[in-house]
């Protein structure tokens, strides 16, 4: 019998037109294909000409169709009309929430700005928040980067113009060894994906440092099992052998970083821990020829990297003397850290060989002559092909600036940054903390800030202080509790706004910020103080504005909601003035547009921002006339400069002959143009610009020509940060600027101008024989903080999360599958399911992120597995140290940064019979938008 | 019809990489988003957001733990879909010919019209590589995005599997296992691919990369590079030791 | 595997049904009449009801005619065939019967190999599954013929055969479970070669691929009750067998073969839903589960 088959169409029509915009399921910004039937979005697929994903395209980005469609979406502006926290509102329009908004802001600004607090969260438009803040006036704005992974990204600018994910990668088509620490599946996760792909083809070397052996270190070909907030111990051992062993690229060190710049040794000068510089401030080296004393970057300098200089008393030593001082030094010796980082001395070492053999041994050349800002010529380019990448893992400890730092400055020993095979920066990177704002903090009621909110801090004199010396943000960043506090600390806001401390604010106002759920600590603490009445019977923070495209648990605690858009239907501008997302290769900007018009009252909470902005009469969103400036987003987008010949977005602008890329005049179908060309824009680094960017002369003309800086700025790296050192000096009581008696000894044993590690703080808070385990978080690769649970395909995915014991844990404990666990930390306790994992740190257990849910929020059922089995270890995590009986908040964050030390968790574990539900259990809140339907049959039909 | 081609003239498949994989779900969700969107019924999903969500899919991420005799444990991610085997089992049992195999690419499929959902062929499959899709009564399977990979609509390089093209990491790799000149033959071959339980005699045609070693660094024997040797043990030594090596550049 | 009540009455009923047929069939002086026709109405109610009853089973009842097609290589259509071949042979061979006191011989023995042809195709369907390892015996199709014949005798009030065959069922059901619980492990499939994991090392599945259940879970993987399996196999093995024989050994076969029958009845039910329970489906071990 012959096999008959059945007629099959092969070539279906797949839509009817092909709509590319910007992902915004993640923070990563893909560039995605939306296909439309019907004038309805039927199937998301990945850009292939896009510079970040190229085509590809992860589970979150593929399941949007099923985030537009959620039926958590809010549906117009809401009143509170219950008590907070109680879920009940009232539909209104949008004129009345403008009005109530105006009406609580107006007098605000009119008297005194800065009992606004603005804080943006996971807001991709940081540029345009934050230029609306400064007009308001209010010191106190940021996005979510103060619990997130400022460490990382401060430690990375201060020390060598950037760091990893927007500012860099790693050269992965050149590596041959790539080594990744801590959890990184949160971040820049396409690009990683693709290159640890490439890796992987090419049978390259992968070494994953993680207590947790999940995801990206699943594929390691090395794991390293390290104790929770021991990295920075770790690399120093690396960087000890190296040393030990001469493995360093002196020739790179003598060139391009400070190792040469000679240090005021003198322990009793005012400028002990200072460079030496000339006249003009620049750092000076000794020159090998000549045997003077040299500004740094003088043509034909060959600095001395071994040199002294003795003048007027006082010896200078170089960078790299104090650094072979430091680190030569047998507390770094493998056999001296093992037991602390729970690596075994031999596996130090091994690692430290094998760094060592592929950067000097496989040491690869490209024959692309390129020319110095000394004014050198080389004929090709070397490469040490070795890389690294981090992001939170290492970042969101109290002890994480200096272990950032630590990596940043291994990486740059070796030679391996901006070469070929290492590190390499993205456009607008590299760009030193010199090159960077100031932050700015003076308040003038009915006017604008005098300057940007966030920047670099290069010494006490630049700190956010009154004139009383007290802090002048809420969440009191750029202050001697954290000096370099870039991001702001967001994590902080409604605790410190809610003890007066140090000051009361009238309205909190935020934007894509879960801080009633999962992107706080101390979730039910927060819930708490957002609702708590003072003794008038009135809320002690009187109003809360809230923007939210969904319904999250924030939602139930504002009095006024401003209901946002899906990431379909809205104008957003992926700037280079913000976030960018260059590659190496490339500079490039992008854009969003609704590529479906929303079906509900609601409005991009950015054009929102430009008619508030016009009601408040804010300069900057009113013409002379008084009228509204922007209509909306999109036309800020187009129209807007910020500085002459610079917008938004650096594409199609309109140049002396016709439009061009980079500087030049507002362009009104700019945005045309970027559709037409698949939602982006993107310039190419020349070619013998490729590599050594912030000592390039070739890249550094091309950086000044599309206007990513208005004049070239070579710079080198900075292995000895100095303005830590002037925070040390302050607090050995130089200067004018002193900080409290009591933050003393930590400025002068943690802001060290070399790297250093010291032991997590919640370790000497809490006893760590009884708190004997660390409790981590890791993000999902298929879920993005909380919004992932609204997604019916997602959720099906990960729908509840267990606490992962290893084996030690598992058997002492006699757990079996199906069991459940109380979790005690010195703040509180929660009672989990538990699940066995052997590959996984022996101290550690962990647990996957906000994949807990509030009973009531997102439009699920109150059933949901999400909310019975599911689990935030935030309830465990305080925003403040245990108190020691100082009468003092000491924030549980980095002394430095002030990033939140989300990773510092201690616990302790016990089995317990299973409850109903996973504890705390919190109450239900009302939906505002009701429940998702039964059933799903997905399909667009033409 | 159910009865299995003698042979066919190619053996379309995937071979993913256990090496590379690091379980992202990317490739779960491009398939269900494409799958739903196009090839038979939609795949559905009940109590999407209710307290037992589930739904069909015809590709799904496991992952496994393992033990070595020396070493830390190892995590494997597990991507799992229809094998399009040779000796396709769910194939022969199909009472009514709703499912078939493809004499040009050996693609197994369903052809929905046919299908009276009584699961057998789900039965008689090994691999979990079918699902009835409770909404439409009918068997639901990978298609190998047959309206993909032919499909004049979309360009030439498109004209993969979705979940082929998704993939961040490269993991899954789409071509004609039967031409042993093929990339992905190739592939196999020098990766040493596999078959999953073998023993069922099903022939699959998709192939399996096994993960590399790994954990070298942990063994005794040196395999790799020796120790760093130290050019000194102190500070001032190691001055010494710079000013010259420094002479020599 | 899932013990979906519809299938266990299927295979129960018509296996009964289709027993009592064989007998009917084969018998040389077979009943007449109103006698006839009680006879083959409770042997159709049996057969056609458990016929019916597996419809029950499918997604797309309506289309059930299609599966007469596959006749070359599926047993499920072989099945449909059997039955269909059996029922109207029986059908025409009890209509002469009952209505015109005629017995074509011919058609009975006809009818009756169809109908065991029938409980041995059913058999086949679960046999032939090399991913159901317990299932994947010459055994399972001897049992169900052996139930299905001892059952019938019960029914067409053969005490003799009906020992006999209660004896051999009741055999071949100890058998059955006994080689039953090693041959999962004698198929030489387990997480090892599911995975191709094994030559590295020990292998434990860590996440499910989803935290929510699926088709395959609720289908194949079916865990519920098995801890009661040994006691379920001797209350099993006690209605099936031991009550119904202490039962016809007893004076007053009427009312206590009435009895016995329904006992029997009960037994097979019970060794059915373990048969389907008890079941592990080799997919279970992708899982971490049998």
């Amino acid at each position: 019998m012959g096999h008959v088959q059945p007629e099959l169409n092969l070539s279906p029509k797949v839509s009817d037109e092909v709509r590319k915009t910007t992902c915004y399921m993640c923070a990563c910004r893909c560039g995605i294909n939306v296909h439309m039937k019907d004038g309805k979005v039927a199937y998301i697929e990945g850009n292939r000409d896009h510079p970040v994903n190229r085509g590809v395209l992860c589970a979150k980005g593929s399941a949007g169709i099923m985030q537009h469609n959620a039926p958590s979406r809010l549906r117009a502006p809401l009143k509170r009309v219950g008590p907070r926290g109680s879920g009940e509102f009232e539909e209104i329009s949008w004129d009345e929430a403008l009005q109530i908004a105006t009406d609580w802001l107006k007098p605000i600004r009119d008297t005194a700005p800065e009992q606004l607090a603005f804080f943006t969260g996971r807001d991709q438009s940081q540029s345009f928040t934050s230029f609306w803040a400064q007009n308001f006036g209010t010191p106190n704005y940021a996005a979510h980067g103060g619990f997130c992974s400022v460490n990382m990204a401060a430690a990375g600018i201060y020390t060598m113009g950037g760091a990893f994910w927007e500012f860099g990668q790693p050269d992965w088509d050149h590596t041959k060894l790539f080594m990744l620490f801590g959890v990184a599946e949160d971040h820049d996760s396409n690009p990683i994906k693709m290159g640890l792909g490439k890796i992987k083809a090419r049978g390259a070397k992968v070494i994953g440092v993680n207590p947790i052996r999940t995801g990206y270190n699943a594929i390691a070909d090395d794991w390293v099992g390290i104790t929770p907030g021991t990295d920075g111990l770790f690399i120093l051992s690396l960087v000890h052998e190296l040393m030990k062993a001469g493995k360093i690229d002196l020739d790179y060190l003598a060139r391009y970083t400070n190792a040469p710049v000679l240090v005021n040794g003198d322990t009793k000068s005012p400028e002990h821990g200072l460079f030496l510089k000339d006249d003009n401030g620049k750092p000076l080296v000794m020159d090998r020829v000549t045997g003077k004393l040299t500004p740094f970057d003088q043509p034909g300098v060959k600095p001395d990297l071994a040199a002294s200089y003795r003048h007027a008393g006082i010896t200078h030593k170089t960078v790299m003397h104090l650094m072979a001082e430091r680190y030569l030094d047998p507390q770094y010796a493998p056999e001296a850290v093992a037991d602390t980082c729970g690596v075994s001395a031999k596996k130090i070492k091994r690692i430290a060989a094998e760094i060592a053999r592929v950067a000097f041994d496989e040491a690869i050349e490209i024959d692309q002559p390129w020319t110095d800002f000394r004014g050198e010529k080389h004929d090709k380019m070397v490469g040490r092909p070795v890389s690294f990448h981090s992001m939170r893992g290492i970042s969101a400890h109290s002890n994480g600036f200096q272990t950032c730092r630590a990596l940043h400055v291994l990486q740059i020993l070796l030679g391996a940054v901006e070469t070929p095979g290492g590190f390499r920066f993205k456009p607008p990177y590299p760009k030193p903390a010199t090159a960077h704002p100031k932050p700015h903090c003076k308040v003038t009621p009915g006017k604008p800030l005098d300057g940007p909110h966030l920047g670099f801090v290069h010494g006490p004199d630049d700190l956010c202080l009154k004139e009383d010396g007290t802090p002048a943000r809420i969440d009191k960043a750029f202050t001697w509790e954290n000096p370099m506090s870039a991001h702001g600390l967001m994590h902080m806001v409604i605790s410190n706004a809610y003890a007066g401390d140090p000051y009361k604010i009238d309205t909190l106002f935020m934007y894509m910020a879960n801080m009633s759920w999962n992107s706080t600590m101390n979730t039910s603490g927060v819930m708490k103080m957002l609702t708590d009445k003072d003794e008038n019977g009135d809320y002690v923070i009187p109003r809360i504005i809230y923007s939210d495209a969904y319904s999250s648990e924030m939602v139930a605690y504002a009095d006024l909601i401003l209901p946002d858009t899906t990431y379909l239907e809205r104008h957003d501008c992926i700037s280079l003035l913000d976030r960018p997302i260059c590659e190496a290769d490339a500079a490039a900007d992008a854009i969003r547009w609704p590529v479906v018009e929303p079906d509900r009252d609601v409005r991009g909470f950015q054009s929102v921002l430009c008619e508030l902005g016009a009601k408040l009469d804010l300069p900057g969103f009113v013409n002379e006339d008084g009228s509204q400036k922007y209509a909306d987003y999109a036309d800020y987008i187009t129209n807007h400069q910020r500085r002459p010949g610079v917008g938004p977005l650096a594409g199609w602008r309109m140049g002396e002959d016709g439009l061009t890329g980079g500087r030049g005049d507002v362009n009104e179908a700019q945005i045309d143009s970027y559709i037409a060309n698949g939602g982006f824009w993107m310039a190419h680094v020349p070619k013998e610009g490729l590599y050594y960017k912030p000592w390039n002369k070739a890249y550094q003309d091309w950086a000044v020509e599309i206007g990513l800086y208005d004049a070239a700025a070579p710079y080198i790296f900075q292995l000895y940060v100095e303005p830590l050192r002037k925070f040390q000096l302050a607090a050995e009581g130089h200067g004018d600027r002193q900080p409290p008696d009591h933050l003393r000894e930590r400025i002068k044993e943690t802001l060290d101008p070399l790297p250093i590690w010291y032991a997590p703080f919640e370790d000497s808070r809490v006893d760590t024989d009884e708190f004997a385990i660390h409790a981590l978080t890791q993000r999902p690769m298929a879920m993005y903080h909380s919004w992932g649970t609204q997604n019916a395909w997602l959720r099906q995915i990960h729908g509840r999360n267990p606490l992962y014991l290893p084996t030690k844990l598992w058997e002492k404990h006699g757990f079996n599958t199906g069991d459940w666990a109380r979790v005690t930390s010195a703040h509180g306790d929660i009672t989990v399911p538990v699940a066995h994992m052997a590959a996984l740190n022996e101290n550690t257990v962990w647990t996957w992120n906000a994949i807990g849910k509030r009973k009531g929020a997102w439009a699920l059922d109150k059933d949901a597995p999400e909310a019975t089995k599911g689990f935030l270890l935030n309830h465990l995590i305080h925003e403040l140290l245990p108190p020691k009986g100082d009468g003092l908040r000491w924030a549980n964050s980095d002394p430095i940064t002030g990033q939140a030390a989300w990773f510092d968790l201690r616990v302790k574990i016990e089995k317990v019979a299973a409850p109903d539900e996973a504890q705390p259990a919190m109450p239900p809140i009302k939906s505002p938008v009701g429940q998702g339907p039964d059933e799903l049959r997905w399909e667009v039909k033409e | 019809m159910t009865q299995l081609p003698e042979k066919t003239e190619r053996k379309m498949g995937l071979v993913i990489d256990l090496d590379t994989c690091v379980g992202c779900h990317a490739c779960v969700v491009s398939c269900k988003g494409w799958n739903t969107e196009n090839y038979g019924a939609p795949l559905s999903d009940q109590k999407p957001y209710g307290a037992d969500p589930s739904g069909t899919f015809l590709n799904r991420v496991h992952s496994y733990e393992v033990q070595p005799e020396s070493g830390p444990a190892q995590l494997i991610h597990f991507p799992k879909s229809c094998l399009h085997c040779e000796d396709a089992p769910c194939v022969t049992v199909c009472p009514t010919g709703a499912s078939y195999k493809r004499t040009e690419d050996g693609i197994v499929l369903v052809n929905e019209k046919d299908c009276i959902g009584c699961g057998l062929c789900a039965w008689a499959c090994p691999y979990g590589a079918r699902e009835l899709d409770k909404a439409e009564g009918v068997m639901k399977k990978c298609t190998l995005c047959v309206d993909r990979i032919y499909n004049e609509n979309l360009p030439e390089v498109d004209r993969v599997p979705a979940c082929v093209r998704t993939c961040p990491s490269n993991a899954r790799h789409f071509g004609d296992l039967g031409d042993p000149d093929s990339a992905v033959s190739q592939l196999v071959a020098e990766r040493s691919g596999m078959d999953l339980m073998p023993e069922q005699g099903t022939k699959p045609v998709n192939k399996y990369l096994p993960p590399r070693p790994k954990d070298r660094l942990n063994e005794e024997i040196d395999i790799l590079a020796p120790l760093l040797a130290p050019v000194v043990e102190e500070p001032k030594g190691f001055l010494g030791w710079l000013d010259k090596t420094l002479e020599k550049l | 595997m899932h013990p979906a009540p519809s299938i266990i009455a299927f295979s129960t009923f018509s296996g009964l049904g289709l027993g009592l047929l064989f007998w009917l069939g084969i018998d040389p002086t077979a009943p007449t009449g109103w006698v006839a026709f009680a006879f083959f109405a409770i042997a159709y109610a049996l057969a056609v009801g458990g016929l019916i009853s597996s419809t029950f089973h499918l997604g797309r009842p309506e289309r059930a005619i299609k599966a007469f097609t596959q006749w070359q290589t599926s047993w499920l259509s072989r099945e449909a065939w059997c039955a269909v071949a059996a029922l109207v042979t029986m059908g025409i061979y009890a209509f002469l019967l009952v209505f015109f006191d005629t017995q074509v011989s011919i058609l009975g023995w006809i009818g009756a190999a169809f109908a065991l042809a029938t409980v041995y195709t059913t058999s086949m369907i679960y046999a032939q599954l090399k991913t159901v390892p317990r299932w994947n015996t010459a055994l399972t199709s001897a049992l169900f013929i052996a139930l299905s014949l001892a059952g019938g005798a019960l029914l067409s009030g053969r005490v003799t055969y009906g020992l006999i065959l209660l004896l051999v069922a009741g055999g071949l059901q100890a058998i059955w479970w006994k080689t039953g619980d090693t041959r999962f492990k004698q198929s030489g499939t387990d997480l090892k070669t599911a995975t191709g994991l094994g030559r590295i090392g020990e292998v434990r599945a860590f996440e499910p691929p989803h935290t929510g259940t699926n088709y395959l879970l609720n289908e194949m993987v079916y865990t519920v009750g098995r801890k009661h399996a040994q006691k379920l196999r001797m209350i099993s093995l006690v209605l099936m067998l031991v009550l119904p024989v202490i039962l016809l050994l007893l004076p007053f076969p009427h009312i206590f073969g009435l009895l016995a029958v329904l006992s029997h009845i009960a037994g097979v039910l019970v060794s059915r839903w373990l048969f389907f329970a008890e079941a592990e489906h080799v997919v279970g071990l992708y899982y971490g589960m049998r």
